[in-house]
Order: C-alpha cells, then sequence, then structure tokens
C-alpha cells in the first residue's frame, strides 16, 4: 500500500515520531497522523521551557509564492504592509475576507526578491488562488514539499550549534538564513509557537530523518525531548499566541451568521494596516474602526487553579462573553484563560467572574472563580529576544 | 496643467450620454471620453462598403424611454421617426407567413389568435409591474433604507393587487422558460417561435433556458414605453447617438471622441480620475463608467485595485453573447417568397419553429456556429434613403447563434458561416446571392472590439434572472455606486440593464445626484 492510498497522511519524520512515541497516542493535524503526547504531556512541556523540544511541524499548510507580483499580491492578501517585511526576515500576518473576518493567521517568509513563503493552518490554496486574479504570481501548495521541525527552548541554540549550525547565535528574532547540512540546504528560521527562544529548520523531505537522527545525537548534555501537540497547547497558550479552529472559527468555515471574527476583536489590531490602499477586508475593516467592534479578546488571569476551559465569563449576573482556551501555566504560575467577550467588556483591570465546572471521581462541582483581564500574556522572558542566546 | 471637472463619463455609449445630460442639467461640469470616432455606442451606424451604411449594432429602436426622450429633447436634435410600431413577420418559405402587428396576429388559427389576445392582456400586467420597477434603482434586499423598502413594498402592492390568479401565474411563470410557457399557450409553431425569439435575442440562452420568460417580458418592456413595434429613425441608430450627444453638449457637457481611457486613477479606495491612453490625466471628483463591469473592474480598474471577493464576483458574470450581425449590401430587393415590398419593410424573423432556435443554440454551448441559424432581418433602406444608392438596398441580420470563440479561431469559420446564413436566407429569398453586392459579419469578438463589450454581449451581460435587479452588475454592488468610492456604472450592465432604452443612465445620474448632491 502506498502512503497515497492511506486515509491519514504521514509525515516524512514519521517512522522517527512512531518510535518515540511511546504513548502511541495519534491526532489528525489537517489530515496528518501526529502525535498527542510521547511519554508525558507535562515533562515535554518542562523540556520546551528548561531544555530543548522538537515538535514536527511539517503538516503546516505552505505556500510559495513567487513572480513580479508577489510583493503586491501578498500584499493585497493580508492586513499588514508586506513591503515592511526585508528579504531574510518573517513576518506574521492575518489574513480576511472582503467582510473584514479572519480567514486564518500565519507567516510570511521573505525568501528572496519576490519570493515568499506562506504558512497557515488552514488549507489556504483556494482562497489564495482566486485571490490572485489580475497579479503575475505563482503560487504553489509546497506542504508536502518541504519538511519542518520546531526547535524550542532555552538550549535550543547551544543543542543547534552542536550540530553543527554555526553562527546560529547571531540570528535575531524573526530572522532566515540558510545553513548547510549534509550537502544540501536547511532553513533555520527563528520563529516559534511556543514563546520561548526557538528556532524552525525546514529541510526536503528525503533528508528529514537524517536531520532527526543528527539533531537528537547532538544533544549531550543539554537534554532534548520531542513533544506533542498537548504540550504545544499549553505553552502557547502561557505565551499568547491564538491558535486558529480553537480561538476562533475560520471565516470560510464558519456556517452561522455572526461567529466569524475580525483582526480587531482577535487582538490582532496591530497587524492591521489601514493606511494601505487596499487589502481584503479594508472597507469592511474601516468601517468597524468607525462603528465598534462587537467583541474584545481578552486574556484573563482566573483565581485558583482549575482551567476555565469553556467558561461562561459573568460580570455581575450576566454573561458577557465565553472562554476559547485555558490552562493552568506551570511556568508562569497562572491560570489563564482566552475569552471572547462582548464590547465594551474586556479592558485590563477589568474584574469578571468565570463559570468553572470541574469533575473529582465522577463529582462535577461548579465553582465562579473570580477573574481579571490581564494586558500582557504571563509567559514573556527575555531569552526569547535575547541574542546572542545564553551559553550552555 | 491637469484638466479637472466634476464628472468624467466613460464612454458615450447612449447610457454614458444619458446619464451625463442629466447630470449637466443638474449643473455639473462633464466630460464625456469616447474611445471611437462617434458617440452613441451601440447606436451607431457605420459604412460597411462603399456608398451603403446599416446600424452596426442595435438595428431596431423599440425600447427607449419615453422620459427620456422627452427630458433629452431628441426630436429637437434631431432624431426623425421613419417607422414606428413595425409588424414582425414569421416567415414560411411556402409563403404562408405569420404577423403579428401589435397585439394583433394574422395568419394563424381564431383559437390562437383569441390566446394571443389573452396572452397579450396578461403579460402586459406584469410588464407594467416590472416598468416601475426598471425606473427606479433597484432596491437593496438588506440594510433597505426607506426608498428602497417603497420600491420593494411597491412591488408587493403591485403583486397583491394583480389579483390572485394574475398574481399565481406571475409566480409561475417568471423563472420558467419561454418554451414550456408557448406549448402551455399556442399551437401554431410559428407563433410560438417568433414569440421565443423574442427572449434569447442577444442572449446565450435558447427557448428551454430557465428565465427565458423574464427576458422575453424584459423586451416587452417597449409595450409599457408606448411602442407596439419595432421603429427605424433617419441615418440608422447612429442618429440616435448624434442626437443624445447633441443634447448633452446643449446643456453643456462636453464629449471627446478618439480619447480612449486606460485606467481609472485612485487614491487608496477612491476614484479621482482617469488616465488617457496617450498618458493625459483627467481629475474629475466622480467617475461614471459606461463600460460594461467586466470591462469596468477588471481593467480599468484593474483587479489587483479592489478586494479578491469582489473581483471574483466580477470574474463571474456571465457576459458571453450568442449573437452576431450580418450586413448586406444589395442591389435591387431581394424576391423574399410572398412577401410584397411593403411587408418586406417590417422586421422579418427566419425561425420555423422553437425546436429550430433550441438546436440553432445548441452549438454554442459547445463553442460552434450554428448549423441553421435564426434570423431577424431589418431591411432598412426600403425606410431611409440615406443608408444605400438609390434603388439598392442594406439587408440587416441579428444571427442567432455564433459562439465567441470557435474552435481554430473566427477567420477559419467567418466565410462559411457568412454562407450558411445565406443558405437559410435562399430559402426564403431565393435570389439573394444574386443581388448580393457585399457582406459583413460582426462577431461576437467583432463586436467586443468595436463597442468595447466584454464577450461583445450588448446587454453587458446576461439578462437572466441571477443577474437583474439588485444582483446587477453582482450581488454587494448595485444601485449603480461601486467598491470603489467616487465610481459609479451607468451602462448596461447597470440595472435596469441593455436595450437602447436609457434607463440605466438616467437612474445612475440621479443616483449620483442623489448622493452626492446637485453642484
Amino acid at each position: 500500500m502506498s502512503s497515497d492510498d492511506r486515509m491519514m497522511l504521514q509525515t516524512p519524520f514519521h517512522a522517527r515520531i512512531a518510535e518515540a512515541c511511546e504513548l502511541n497516542s495519534w491526532g489528525d493535524w489537517k489530515g496528518y497522523t501526529t502525535p498527542d503526547a510521547y511519554t508525558d504531556v507535562e515533562l515535554e512541556y518542562f523540556a520546551v521551557r528548561n531544555t530543548t523540544g522538537v515538535f514536527d511541524l511539517s503538516p503546516m499548510n505552505k505556500y510559495r509564492v513567487t513572480g513580479p507580483d508577489a510583493e503586491a499580491y501578498l500584499n493585497r492578501l493580508v492586513t499588514r504592509d508586506v513591503s515592511k517585511i526585508a528579504v531574510g526576515r518573517v513576518g506574521y500576518a492575518v489574513w480576511c475576507n472582503d467582510q473584514g473576518q479572519v480567514l486564518d493567521d500565519g507567516t510570511i517568509f521573505h525568501l528572496a526578491d519576490n519570493d515568499y513563503r506562506l504558512c497557515a493552518w488552514a488549507r489556504a490554496l483556494d482562497w489564495l488562488l482566486c485571490s490572485a486574479m489580475g497579479f503575475d504570481v505563482r503560487i504553489e501548495d509546497e506542504t508536502a514539499d518541504v519538511a519542518a521541525l520546531a526547535v524550542q527552548g532555552p538550549t535550543s541554540c547551544a543543542n543547534l550549534q552542536a550540530m553543527g549550525l554555526a553562527g546560529l547565535e547571531t540570528l535575531k528574532p524573526y530572522g532566515l538564513r540558510e545553513f548547510e547540512f549534509q550537502g544540501g540546504a536547511l532553513l533555520v528560521s527563528r520563529t516559534g509557537f511556543t514563546g520561548d527562544l526557538g528556532y524552525e529548520l525546514w529541510i526536503a523531505p528525503d533528508r528529514a530523518e537524517a536531520l532527526w537522527d543528527t539533531l537528537f545525537a547532538s544533544a549531550g548534555y543539554n537534554m532534548i525531548k520531542p513533544f506533542g501537540t498537548h504540550a504545544l497547547e499549553l505553552a502557547r497558550i502561557e505565551a499568547g499566541f491564538i491558535q486558529a479552529g480553537v480561538d476562533f472559527v475560520p471565516a470560510q468555515n464558519v456556517v452561522r451568521p455572526g461567529r466569524s471574527r475580525s483582526p480587531f476583536e482577535l487582538g490582532l489590531g496591530w497587524l492591521v494596516d489601514l493606511d494601505k490602499p487596499v487589502f481584503n477586508g479594508r472597507k469592511a475593516l474601516l468601517r468597524e474602526k468607525s462603528q465598534g467592534s462587537r467583541y474584545r479578546f481578552a486574556i484573563l488571569d482566573v483565581d485558583g487553579n482549575k482551567p476555565a476551559n469553556h467558561s461562561f465569563i459573568f460580570k455581575g449576573r450576566k454573561v458577557v462573553g465565553t472562554v476559547t482556551s485555558a490552562a493552568w501555566c506551570p511556568t508562569a504560575k497562572t491560570n489563564i484563560a482566552y475569552a471572547q467577550l462582548e464590547m465594551p467588556h474586556g479592558e485590563p483591570g477589568e474584574e469578571l467572574s468565570a463559570e468553572i465546572y470541574y469533575q473529582r471521581e465522577l463529582q462535577w462541582t461548579r465553582v465562579l472563580a473570580p477573574c481579571r483581564v490581564v494586558e500582557q500574556p504571563p509567559f514573556n522572558p527575555t531569552r526569547r529576544r535575547a541574542t546572542p542566546p545564553a551559553v550552555f | 496643467m491637469t484638466e479637472r471637472f466634476d464628472v468624467v463619463v466613460i464612454g458615450a455609449g447612449h447610457n454614458g450620454l444619458v446619464c451625463a445630460t442629466y447630470l449637466a442639467r443638474a449643473g455639473r461640469r462633464v466630460l464625456v471620453l469616447e474611445a471611437g470616432s462617434a458617440p452613441g455606442g451601440c447606436a451607431a451606424t457605420h459604412e460597411f462598403a462603399p456608398g451603403f451604411s446599416v446600424s452596426a449594432c442595435a438595428q431596431w429602436l423599440y425600447q427607449l424611454h419615453p422620459q427620456v426622450m422627452r427630458d433629452l429633447r431628441l426630436e429637437s436634435h434631431g432624431l426623425k421617426w421613419l417607422a414606428r410600431d413595425l409588424a414582425s413577420i414569421a416567415l414560411a418559405e411556402d409563403g404562408q407567413h405569420v404577423t403579428r402587428r401589435g397585439d394583433r396576429l394574422e395568419g394563424v388559427a381564431p383559437e390562437d389568435a383569441a390566446a394571443f389576445g389573452d396572452f397579450q392582456q396578461r403579460t402586459g400586467k406584469f410588464v407594467k409591474l416590472l416598468a416601475r420597477l426598471f425606473e427606479v434603482r433597484a432596491p437593496k434586499l438588506v440594510e433597505a433604507n426607506l426608498t428602497d423598502r417603497l420600491t420593494l413594498a411597491r412591488l408587493g402592492l403591485g403583486l397583491k393587487m394583480l389579483g390572485k390568479d394574475d398574481m399565481s401565474e406571475f409566480m409561475r411563470i417568471i423563472l420558467i422558460n419561454m418554451y414550456d410557457l408557448m406549448q402551455d399557450t399556442f399551437d401554431n409553431e410559428r407563433l410560438k417561435a417568433l414569440l421565443s425569439l423574442d427572449s434569447v435575442l442577444g442572449a446565450r440562452m435558447g427557448p428551454r433556458t430557465p428565465g427565458t420568460v423574464f427576458a422575453y417580458l424584459y423586451r416587452q418592456l417597449s409595450r409599457e414605453f408606448g411602442f407596439a413595434g419595432v421603429g427605424l429613425v433617419e441615418g440608422g441608430a447612429g442618429a440616435l447617438g448624434q442626437a443624445m450627444a447633441e443634447a448633452a453638449v446643449a446643456v453643456g457637457a462636453e464629449i471627446r471622441l478618439a480619447s480612449r481611457v486606460a485606467s481609472v486613477e485612485m487614491v487608496a479606495d477612491r476614484a479621482v480620475g482617469v488616465r488617457l491612453e496617450d498618458g493625459t490625466l483627467i481629475e474629475s471628483a466622480t467617475v461614471v463608467s459606461n463600460a460594461d463591469p467586466v470591462t469596468t473592474f477588471r481593467d480599468l480598474v484593474g483587479y489587483p485595485r479592489i478586494e479578491a471577493g469582489t473581483a471574483r464576483r466580477v470574474s463571474e458574470i456571465r457576459y458571453g453573447s450568442g449573437s452576431a450581425k450580418l450586413h448586406l449590401a444589395l442591389d435591387g430587393l431581394p424576391a423574399f417568397v410572398g412577401l410584397n415590398p411593403e411587408q418586406m419593410g417590417q422586421r422579418l424573423v427566419i425561425a420555423p419553429d422553437m425546436d429550430y432556435i433550441e438546436r440553432a443554440f445548441n452549438a454554442v454551448k459547445y463553442d460552434e456556429c450554428s448549423q441553421a441559424p435564426a434570423l431577424d432581418i431589418s431591411i432598412p433602406s426600403l425606410h431611409d434613403q440615406t443608408l444605400a444608392p438609390r434603388g439598392q438596398h442594406v439587408l440587416s441580420a441579428i444571427v442567432q447563434f455564433a459562439p465567441y470563440q470557435p474552435e481554430g479561431g473566427w477567420d477559419a469559420h467567418r466565410q462559411d458561416f457568412i454562407d450558411r446564413v445565406l443558405d437559410v436566407l435562399a430559402r426564403y429569398a431565393p435570389d439573394i446571392r444574386e443581388r448580393l453586392l457585399a457582406t459583413e459579419l460582426l462577431t461576437p469578438q467583432d463586436l467586443e472590439r468595436e463597442f468595447g463589450m466584454a464577450g461583445g454581449h450588448w446587454h453587458h451581460g446576461e439578462m437572466s434572472l441571477d443577474q437583474v435587479l439588485m444582483m446587477r452588475p453582482f450581488p454587494g454592488n448595485s444601485q449603480y455606486g461601486t467598491v470603489v468610492d467616487g465610481l459609479y456604472l451607468c451602462g448596461a450592465g447597470a440595472h435596469p440593464g441593455g436595450g437602447l432604452m436609457g434607463l440605466a443612465g438616467r437612474n445612475a445620474a440621479r443616483e449620483i445626484i442623489k448622493r452626492e448632491g446637485r453642484a
């Protein structure tokens, strides 16, 4: 049976991952078999925070955009000014439909002049192609052509240097550099989804296993561990990253009216450059800017240690919102929840309460936990930005 | 120094001229820029052979709105009717023609004649209802303001006032096809074909295409506007363009011919003028495009300057035409079987039965030429001495159906298709080839090039139910304004649609004045 006949796809690292995945706990990430956890979620999480964690992000949708109009095309596609992402840099971006509702968020890699890679959570080829009318661009889905590993944590730089990536310590956050790896190209970006020091490695699929083997063989003292989607979930919530499909429904997947969200409503207003002459959603976002948004994204610091998953948020006795993501954050030692609050609620400092249900030995308990809106995510270490990173 | 006007109208088509006139009358400084060498757009006359001229696009006048005609004082600007309310004659090879003169029929059984009386009465009510809807901007269904609500309320009330029977009949037929309606109503094949050809002229639809009843009623608006049949003006349709141009100039609008607009000039999402092909910039706070929506957004604005969803909507407009024009220069009057010269001056239709039209239509679905096309024929020189040398004649025919792009290109098919049309004509006028001095075939591609209409569609987009009213030119972009602030549409691609009617231009002008105030 060839891999094309399988219902679930496998990434180029699958053989290695299957070997390491002791729990045999698998999930489905956009049709790819991905590990929920390898051994223990907490241990994997602490590897990311204390040493180095390795995550297979090959299922990430990757689109190559090239051609004379590539920059102009991306500038019409996303809400931020793409011309400010220099060659060799990566930019976080969000893109909307004409109604100003978020289709997805992702990263734009400026590989060379008019040569970009767009990484997206959702499948986007249809939207990318139909947005291309009138532009001289070529758009290719290279999801299966590029294998990718996230190498995250305080000792990640040291481990990668030990693997042979000399000079990596000078790579700045959101920087992009090509290295030579066993006679071929290895693209490294200082990016990630954990809020920690970290890198993402991009390589041809046929050399993926060699990369995995070399990376894990190099670690030695600076312990290294693969981590699954559950540990990533914990890390990204602590770091303040929203997740498509969890914290918002991509507008093209929304069936019921009013369930999609604008960038302003997701706390991504800083990514919207209304001074650009045109981009998808601009007219609607201008209108929203003057007429006001319906919702506000808020990070809540919840009393107690019970994660406020799926909680209703109350202001007094009135429900003013719901929680989309929640976790007890082990490093920050706070109980964090992301909430969609009806305007005008959600100003930093506002006192609210979260209705939390939890179960102990089949007995359900309900608590109304006080919580307050905080301005910043709780985990934001200086090592995330330090160049060069600390030596280990 | 850059020139500055209040309004620039792109294209001196008849709607552009009507719009310019109303705007100039409201005190605006209006400049009309026309790519071609004569005003009028589809209201055009051209010489296709030495001494022989013909209405190059629209060959009949039958829908010109009486209010527009009055407001523009077209008759004082030189418009001279030579014939009005002409009969339509469905030709038979054996000379047993069916003739329709207004509400009366000749050459059919008494049952059909009686049924036609009822049919006319009933459709007359529907046409009246639609005419009210077409004389104002199309209401929006959501975010409707008071004006739109009143329009919808009037439509609802109008439907209610039809009475139970007529209302349910209206609801029954408005979505269906002409073929079924004709089968329900009449027996005579030629009569059925004569009426159903009216529903597909200019379109890429056959009698069995859903919504053709609507297309038929749209054409029958002529009755509401005071026409009992088609008409002709002296000098061909170009004379209407000329009279409209004079009307526009008389109220202060300026018209520049041979001035092709290359692009709409924009600052962010606002139109601020136009740039001509030679690079000249002309500034204006308001830009009105008489070009079709596809040409306007794809070529003049450019998809990169509008949001992707809108660009996609534009690209999905159905604007493929199925019509060609054939012009013949004749050294004398051909002998149509069973027709006297007075009858030859009427509108002649070759479409023996509905299946004949449907078969002719089948071909263009596959980008092929009809084997035996249906024809709508005019011999205008019988009324108009200016079109051909004395004793000689021109014949103009709308040919249904011709594809936009046949396999191998039109050069490989042109002569063959002309021969096919002549074969069809020869069945009814056996001496047609002997009379022939010159021919000209305008394919959909030729019409596109000559009149700047994407796809060669003279309605600037199919008049199908999914592309009319608040869905014209496309959902989210109705009421003449566009996603580009300051850019309006005033052509046939806007509500109510095509035909030499003038309502799109007039409605657009009213909307612009309403939104931007009087000057």
